[in-house]
């Protein structure tokens, strides 16, 4: 393994741990070993590059130039996230899922994928998407209303979002059995898969499941939890008594607890892991540690069940601003590549909004479109019947009625 | 009689009631703490009858049913609430296997008095998963009682029947009637009846849950074109409380079930089969069935196209008075 063992904590030998551990244990084993030695950071909140010797080599290629790119694809991401948002609140989307403050966690892992691997989303994966070269523009439709996925999942190697919490993580597992299946693991043209979830996620039996399947079955998948905190309104110490990364200890394989909010030690972690599996050492656990630092959706308030004085604590490890003040101090970087990266924001925000605008309704012959790959008699029936009820009206608008 | 208040807050207020009246009540679910609920239905209860009533619980609907059951076993009447619709199948194995047939297998010896609300049906612009009526899968299991109430009077009183009931009671609300408001009646007929709510004579609607509302607005919208339409809330889909659509059937002669489900195998369905082998000779059309379609729950642009509406409900009852 190319990690070291104290990334695991041995257990003390005869020395049982209590039955139920006072709350205060609890968080402070939660929330406390954020900055702990079992954390891999590569830089710092105020953007110093600090020694990892386990991960410092998989990232030894990330240049001046490399590092500007996860900046502005993070500068892109948070601000196609922050229009999305806008969009919502201006009626044009349904529903928003905000990504704000787990920039660096997608980007680092999004960045470390080949187009050879495939990744599993959940729903909040917008920087994951950036990444496999899936325009934002792209996701507004799942979230106003008119598809349910726009993409080519085999084609991006990024497959649909998933909403019901945690199904992806056994689609994964059985994926990435496939691809080891198909001896896709162990030589120079070695795939991995890579699933994303979140804390809540790992209470779910569909997620436990997924462990056990793909450590039985070497299955080469990178288990990518990004631990934001919070669960809607429930905190991690609602799903766990342990740091959510030492569950792999209990499958038999290797966690690793990363801050979520250092774009390089995520892209390290994730090269290491990807290439753990790709060469036969698969699956992984990965633990992002980061904050939601917006509401779980917009439909949420989160005022209602966590403190502001948190959020102000998280706003000091922002994942953007330290990867400018280290570009800015330790690479030289000057004013007009930053000036540059917000025009290009700027862009993408209104292109966003031109196409939101734009997009059309699908209209009611989609409703029975692909629900089957064979043809279906009923559902041809059901749509003709339909669509002429629907010319009945002879382009009056509907009468809205009680719906 | 009360002020008129949301279904939401007359769900509320069944569940305080049902908390003060039985310390064996518990309250459990995802978000509904703190929080009180994404739909605020448990809003303010944990404050006032503490976590060990009122359970935020870890992220996994197939430990908050079996864990019910558990309590249950032990003694406990744990009201469990699903988030949406769409995310009770992690949970539907517990459903299905241990809260729906306990009681049998055990020969009466555990009775599992678990109540799972479920908010179900589309019209919010929601995503996937969020918009589904899956109450026929759980109708076509034995052992369990499914019910779906339509107005705040009903959605207060049933909850409370439920969580009194000694069998495991599946409860629908109509998410996209939880802010109608409403008066709560000072008692309420048995959980497991249904309900005439408009008498008529021309053709005769059964429906349920969020259909109640559209179908009373089409029996309105009826009257002015002289037809006189009887509108019976179902309100029980498991057990059926059929006679009151017998009567209604043998005397108008019509029948329109609606309902926002497919209609495949479902509870509309059975009403329409139910109704032809009692009424046969009092038909004088066919049972119709306006639901949704046979597909899954489309992107939400497309909702106003797939759901039921009052002028589908009429265009029925105009080719049933045609026939």
């Amino acid at each position: 393994m190319s990690v070291p063992h104290d990334w695991i904590p041995a257990a003390t030998p005869g020395v049982a741990a209590p039955a139920a551990p006072p709350r205060e244990h609890v968080l402070a084993g939660l929330r406390g070993t954020d900055d702990g030695p079992d954390l891999v950071q590569l830089l710092t909140p105020e953007g110093e590059r600090v020694e990892c010797p386990a991960f410092d080599g998989h990232v030894a290629d990330v240049d001046t130039a490399a590092l500007q790119a996860l900046y502005r694809d993070m500068v892109l991401v948070r601000r196609a996230d922050r229009e999305a948002t806008a969009l919502q609140r201006q009626g044009e989307l349904g529903l928003w899922v905000p990504l704000l403050g787990q920039e660096a966690a997608q980007i680092g892992a999004g960045r470390a994928l080949t187009p050879r691997d495939m990744a599993f989303p959940s729903y909040r994966e917008h920087g994951i998407a950036w990444c496999r070269g899936i325009d934002p523009t792209e996701l507004l439709g799942i979230f106003r209303g008119t598809d349910h996925g726009s993409w080519d999942p085999i084609a991006t190697g990024f497959h649909l979002y998933t909403i019901v919490i945690g199904n992806q993580c056994l689609n994964a597992t059985g994926y990435a059995m496939g691809q080891r299946f198909e001896g896709k693991v162990g030589g120079p043209d070695g795939q991995a898969t890579m699933c994303f979830f979140g804390d809540g996620a790992t209470s779910q039996g569909d997620v436990h499941e997924g462990f056990v399947w793909a450590a039985v079955y070497d299955a080469p998948v990178v288990f990518y939890c990004q631990n934001n905190q919070w669960a809607i309104s429930e905190p991690t110490e609602r799903q766990s008594r342990v740091p959510l990364y030492r569950r792999a200890q209990g499958y038999g394989f290797e966690g690793v607890r990363v801050d979520g909010n250092d774009v390089l030690a995520c892209l390290a972690v994730s090269r290491w892991a990807l290439e753990e599996c790709r060469t036969g050492n698969g699956p992984v656990l990965i633990e992002a540690f980061t904050y939601r630092m917006d509401a779980h959706t917009t439909s949420d308030d989160p005022s209602r069940y966590r403190l502001a004085d948190e959020l102000e604590l998280w706003k000091l490890k922002d994942p953007v601003e330290r990867v400018r003040v280290h570009l800015v101090r330790e690479h030289g970087v000057g004013r007009a590549f930053f000036d540059g990266i917000t025009q290009e924001a700027d862009a993408l925000a209104e292109r966003m909004r031109a196409y939101c605008r734009a997009m059309p309704d699908p209209g009611p012959a989609r409703i029975f479109s692909e629900v089957y790959a064979e043809p279906s008699p009923v559902l041809d029936a059901q749509r003709d019947a339909y669509l002429a009820y629907a010319a009945s009206f002879d382009g009056a608008p509907v009468e809205g009625g009680a719906r | 009689m009360t002020a008129p208040v949301t279904m939401a807050k007359a769900l509320n207020d069944g569940l305080r009631a049902a908390l003060e009246r039985d310390p064996k009540v518990l309250v459990m679910g995802e978000d509904v703490g703190r929080l009180g609920g994404v739909f605020r239905v448990t809003d303010g209860l944990q404050k006032d009858f503490g976590e060990q009533r009122v359970l935020d619980t870890p992220l996994a609907e197939s430990g908050i049913i079996g864990a019910a059951v558990g309590l249950a076993i032990r003694g406990f009447r744990p009201v469990c609430e699903i988030q949406f619709d769409g995310f009770v199948f992690p949970g539907f194995d517990q459903i299905v296997s241990q809260l729906a047939k306990l009681h049998y297998r055990s020969q009466g010896r555990t009775p599992v008095p678990v109540v799972v609300r479920i908010p179900f049906g589309g019209g919010i612009g929601a995503v996937e998963h969020h918009s589904e009526s899956p109450e026929s899968l759980f109708a076509h299991v034995p052992g369990l009682k499914v019910v779906a109430c339509a107005t705040p009077s009903d959605a207060h009183w049933m909850l409370r029947q439920a969580i009194e009931c000694d069998d495991p009671v599946i409860f629908f609300e109509p998410k996209r009637r939880y802010w109608e408001k409403g008066e709560v009646a000072d008692t309420a007929p048995p959980l497991f009846s249904s309900r005439v709510l408009r008498p008529g004579s021309t053709a005769t609607l059964a429906c349920y849950g969020p259909m109640v509302r559209t179908c009373l607005d089409a029996a309105a919208a009826a009257q002015d074109d002289g037809h006189d339409l009887e509108v019976i809330d179902l309100r029980t889909l498991s057990p059926l409380d059929l006679e009151p659509v017998f009567d209604a059937v043998r005397r108008t002669g019509r029948l329109v079930v609606v309902s926002e489900a497919p209609s495949e195998v479902s509870v509309a369905a059975e009403v329409a089969a139910r109704v032809q082998q009692e009424c046969f000779h009092s038909l004088e059309a066919p049972v119709l069935r306006v639901t949704g379609f046979d597909t899954p729950y489309p992107p939400s642009r497309c909702e106003d196209d797939y759901l039921p509406d009052l002028d589908r409900v009429l265009d029925a009852v105009d080719r049933s008075l045609a026939w």
